[in-house]
Formats: C-alpha cells, structure tokens, sequence
C-alpha cells in the first residue's frame, strides 16, 4: 500500500515537471526539469526490478543530456520568445 | 485501513495501472511539444519526452507483480519463473543510449541552424537551403 502512494507520488511529480519543462520559457529552467525526469524515471525503473536500466537511465539522462543541453543552450538564446528582426534574408540576397 | 487492504487485493495491478497512465502521459506532453512549440531546443527537449515515455512504457510492459529482478544472485539459481522479462529492459538499455545519441545529433543540427540564420525560431527560418 506504501508503495502504491510512493509512486503515485511520484507519477505526479513526474507528469510535473514534464508540464515544467514544456510551459517555461526560460530554457536552463527547462532543461533542468528533464533532469528531474529522468531522476524519478530512475526511481521508477527501480521499482519496476530494472536495476541497471535505472543506472544507465540515472548516469546518461541527468549528467550527460543535461551537459549538451547547456551547451547549446549557452551556443544559442536562452529566452524562448526571443525575436531578432536583424537577420532576416540576410544570406538570401 | 481494512478497507484499503481489500481495495489493494481487488485491483493487485493497480502499480502497472498507474505506470501505463503515467507513460502515456509523458508520451502525449511530449508529442504537444514537438508539434505545437516554435522555439528548436523545446521540440528536441520534446522528444526526449517522448523517450522517457516509450522506456517507462517497455520496462512496464516485462513487469509481473511477485518477479525479481533478473539477476541470477545466490539464493536465487533456479529463480528463473519468478523474474520479471529481461527481454524489454535489454532492448530499453539500448535504446537509452541510442536515444542519447539522437539527441546529440539534433543539438548539433539546431547550433548549426543557429549560427547560420541567427535564431531559432522555426518560424523565422525560411529558406531551404543552408
């Protein structure tokens, strides 16, 4: 019984931050909420008896997705509105 | 508390109930984000979504309710019915990874794209060719 409200727990901090991740518009904040995805998704494949597939999930979906997230991120903008007028066609003429 | 004990024994499954419901969910928040935003970070973010969704949804598909894990750990020799399926979390383990790569090869596509029309904003890019 505990452990069905540990992970309905879960199951709703999971959906959570995946609704966090698509409504920000800040992007760091949005690539960080993936991390907490695959933080409980670890969780997860822990309880469902997938002990390597929760390491592998832990070490490649929080160290590794989030460290190329913050590089292109940090190569291109950060804001998700961002509108810049001064590019336009520039290489078309 | 009684009651909550008959309720567990009547719906046993209610733990691959819920991971089913919450894997769909991921699926579908994740297939919003790819058709529905403009920015190209948020459709790749998307389909790593989409990834967590379809992993949650293979390793419930192998779960049964009394199995261990599929470690063949002393004590547990001749254990081999009362393991839940290694087959899905073999093919789930694989496609993590290859799901990692994908997103690497997107990440570079969307800075080239950047530092070639200056955004991106799926929009504003309009010329086909680079």
């Amino acid at each position: 019984m505990a452990l069905i409200l540990f992970l309905i727990i879960m199951a709703l901090i999971l959906i959570a931050a995946a609704i966090f991740a698509v409504m920000q518009k800040d992007l760091l904040f949005a690539v960080l909420a993936t991390g907490i995805i695959s933080v409980v998704l670890s969780v997860f494949f822990y309880v469902l008896q997938a002990p390597d597939v929760a390491i592998t999930e832990a070490a490649i979906g929080i160290a590794l997705t989030t460290i190329i997230f913050i590089i292109t991120i940090r190569n291109t903008s950060r804001n998700e509105d961002e509108y810049t007028e001064n590019h336009i066609n520039k290489f078309d003429k | 508390m009684n009651e909550f004990n008959e309720l567990f024994i009547k719906y046993k499954d209610l733990i691959t109930l819920a991971v089913y419901g919450t894997a769909i969910m991921l699926i579908i928040i994740g297939l919003y984000a790819v058709l529905l935003k403009k920015h190209l970070v948020k459709i790749v973010i998307g389909l790593s979504i989409i990834d967590a969704g379809v992993h949650l949804l293979f390793v419930a598909v192998g779960y049964i309710q009394t199995g261990t894990a599929p470690i063949f750990s002393p004590g547990y020799e001749n254990a081999a019915d009362k393991m839940v399926d290694p087959v899905p979390q073999a093919l789930v383990l694989t496609a993590i990874v290859i799901g990692f790569a994908v997103t690497a090869l997107a990440l570079s596509l969307v800075i080239r794209l950047y530092k070639h029309h200056h955004t991106a904003n799926i929009e504003q890019i309009k010329s086909l060719k680079w």
